[in-house]
């Protein structure tokens, strides 16, 4: 290993390409995934179907691609909204006084102590299910961590002598928070919100899969697994097998774009 | 020179009375925090647009009711009543014990709830049992060599594990050891056709292989990671390495300072990780029709049945923080900056 650094790039490249893939295919094939055609239906794997076909003669590779790529832009837009709600949330804490702070760190309390899956239960319900329910519910149960995580680092921060003197010299908390803390958080923040994605993805397929989420006409990984749950015990193994596999790559994909992310953010991991 | 100095006995029983005292801190602190979930819970499951009526009886059935009935049915449930209103009658029948009754099963929530949880409860606890133990073990060996190819094997299977959700795992080992190798059922807790008074121990332990199995696999991972990484640091310690030059064998070294120092860290994160496997076994139920707490939860959820949905997550909210309560009073029996108060965890 000559060079740590370069590996790392080249496998958060590999990474991206594969996500990209993965999200602009799925995008070109919505059709095809809905495509039935019964006289090609259960058939098992083979080379002209990848990972065979349904009970109805639907390409279950192509619909696997189709629900990722759905999976993959919900994961974006609900980590990168619980991640906002983190970053105004931890700093909100840290800079608005005692009261804000064990305001926030009791909801945060609160949060964490409802059972996840439960929460979103509960939140997708409040949200009369469907698409919003599962967008909020994920968005609004994940950003407690980067919450507490970014709180301690401007809590931190505050202490350090170049955001006391910007305060003596008589600049508002606010001018101080984005022009002196933001940018040295950013680094925090953006590994954050990478690590994001898994959780959001998987919770998402979950609660999908529980039949909370989306409907089931929509190609979404999760109604893909729980529709294959009722086929599992006739033997039709490919049905949930492939499209597990796929959602378990796509996860680590993003995995490893995130700890590159950490390793190339730290400068100590430049001489490993 | 001082009563508590010449006497340290004394001085143990003030430690005792200032544990004493975090104690009761941190049971007040689990009570209020209770307090708000409800609170929380309440309000989320009152601003649902999801009309109790149209998916319990049926947009079909309704058209062909007199008005009559359909008054009669939303008094049944509760449509109508402001918010407020219904919490405070809840909030003060619920102090009495009395969490109302379930609109699905037509049986106090109390009940159903017993029922469900003496299910659930027995698989959740072999699992954080197996997991604990297991993780714990795996994370020992692991960090005991860095970068040997045992923590290869734990961090990649770590890594993966915590990438998978748990659902697909327990559909894969469905696949394998049910449909495929036929040695263990495919699901329920009792055999099909049979009532709950005739199966036997036994049978009910086979059911529950399986469910617990997938539960245990994936709950490994997060505390093989946890002392994995503290078991790193304490080979690199200063302290193992004066051991190593003093001669002490590996095996001595694993037992006196590796696993004395990490066992504390990945008990108290063990007990914290009941919310997880809670969550987890929502979902294995759902794979494996386990009548358990977590399925019961499901059917509310889809069958608007708030009642029983509140008691869920009342009664999994109290595991949860009796779980993270217990987290912290261990820590405050062995660390006594904790116990002082002072910060907490």
């Amino acid at each position: 290993m000559k060079n740590r650094r370069l590996t790392t790039v080249i496998l958060m490249a590999v990474a991206l390409v594969f996500l990209s893939a993965v999200t602009a295919s799925g995008y070109f094939w919505k059709e095809a995934a809905l495509a039935t055609d019964f006289s090609r239906k259960d058939l098992s794997p083979s080379i002209a179907f990848l990972f065979g076909t349904d009970w109805m003669g639907r390409d279950m590779f192509v619909r696997t691609i189709v629900g990722l790529s759905l999976s993959i832009r919900i994961g974006l837009l609900t980590a990168a909204a619980s991640a906002v709600l983190a970053f105004l949330m931890g700093t909100a804490a840290a800079v608005m006084g005692k009261k804000t702070d064990s305001l926030i760190c009791g909801l945060i309390d609160v949060i964490m102590g409802i059972p996840h899956i439960l929460l979103l239960i509960l939140i997708s319900y409040a949200c009369g299910r469907g698409f919003w329910g599962v967008v909020v519910g994920v968005s609004l149960t994940h950003w407690t961590s980067l919450a507490r995580l970014i709180r301690g680092e401007v809590l931190q921060l505050k202490e350090s002598n170049y955001i006391r003197i910007a305060e003596r010299l008589g600049h508002s908390r606010w001018y101080i928070a984005f022009r002196h803390m933001a940018p040295c958080l950013f680094p925090q923040f953006a590994v954050g919100l990478v690590l994001l994605f898994p959780h959001a993805i998987l919770h998402e397929a979950s609660i999908t899969f529980l039949g909370f989420g989306l409907s089931p006409e929509q190609p979404a990984i999760g109604v893909i697994l729980s529709e294959s749950m009722q086929y599992l015990a006739m033997g039709k193994w490919w049905l949930a097998l492939f499209p597990g596999i796929l959602l378990l790559v796509t996860v680590l994909m993003f995995h490893f774009i995130g700890q590159g992310l950490v390793r190339l953010v730290n400068p100590g991991s430049a001489q490993e | 020179m001082k009563r508590e100095e010449k006497f340290p006995v004394l001085k143990k029983e003030g430690q005792w009375r200032a544990f004493g005292l975090f104690a009761g801190k941190q049971i007040v602190r689990m009570a209020a925090l209770l307090f708000l979930v409800s609170i929380a819970a309440f309000f989320l499951l009152s601003i649902s647009p999801v009309d109790p009526l149209k998916t319990n009886v049926g947009q079909a059935a309704l058209g062909s009711m007199t008005d009559e009935q359909i008054a009669k049915l939303e008094q049944y449930w509760g449509v109508g009543v402001p918010m407020t209103e219904r919490f405070l009658s809840w909030a003060g029948d619920l102090l009495r014990g009395d969490m109302g009754i379930s609109l699905l099963y037509r049986r106090p929530v109390i009940q159903v709830i017993g029922e469900k949880l003496s299910n659930s409860l027995w698989l959740m606890a072999a699992a954080w049992l197996l997991s604990g133990t297991a993780g714990f073990l795996l994370g020992i060996l692991a960090g005991k060599k860095r970068g040997g190819l045992l923590d290869r094997f734990v961090t990649g299977y770590s890594l993966v594990m915590a990438s998978t959700p748990a659902f697909w795992i327990a559909m894969v080992l469905l696949m394998v050891f049910a449909v495929w190798l036929k040695i263990l059922p495919v699901g329920f807790s009792i055999p099909v056709g049979m009532s709950a008074e005739e199966a036997g121990i036994g049978e009910r332990i086979v059911h529950a292989i399986l469910p617990a199995a997938a539960l245990s696999l994936t709950g490994i991972s997060n505390i093989a990671l946890q002392t994995r990484e503290k078991m790193v640091e304490v080979m690199e310690s200063d302290y193992v390495l004066f051991a190593r030059a003093r001669g002490d064998s590996e095996r001595s070294i694993v037992w006196r300072h590796g696993i004395r120092n990490v066992a504390l860290p990945a008990l108290t994160l063990q007990f914290a990780s009941v919310s997880e496997i809670f969550g987890g076994s929502v979902l294995v139920e759902q794979v494996f029709s386990y009548p358990g707490l977590g399925q019961a939860a499901i059917a509310a959820g889809l069958g608007s049945d708030v009642p029983l949905l509140l008691g869920i997550t009342i009664i999994s909210a109290a595991i949860v923080f009796a779980g993270n309560t217990a987290a912290s009073l261990l820590y405050g029996i062995v660390d006594p900056r904790i116990r002082r108060g002072g910060r907490k965890g």
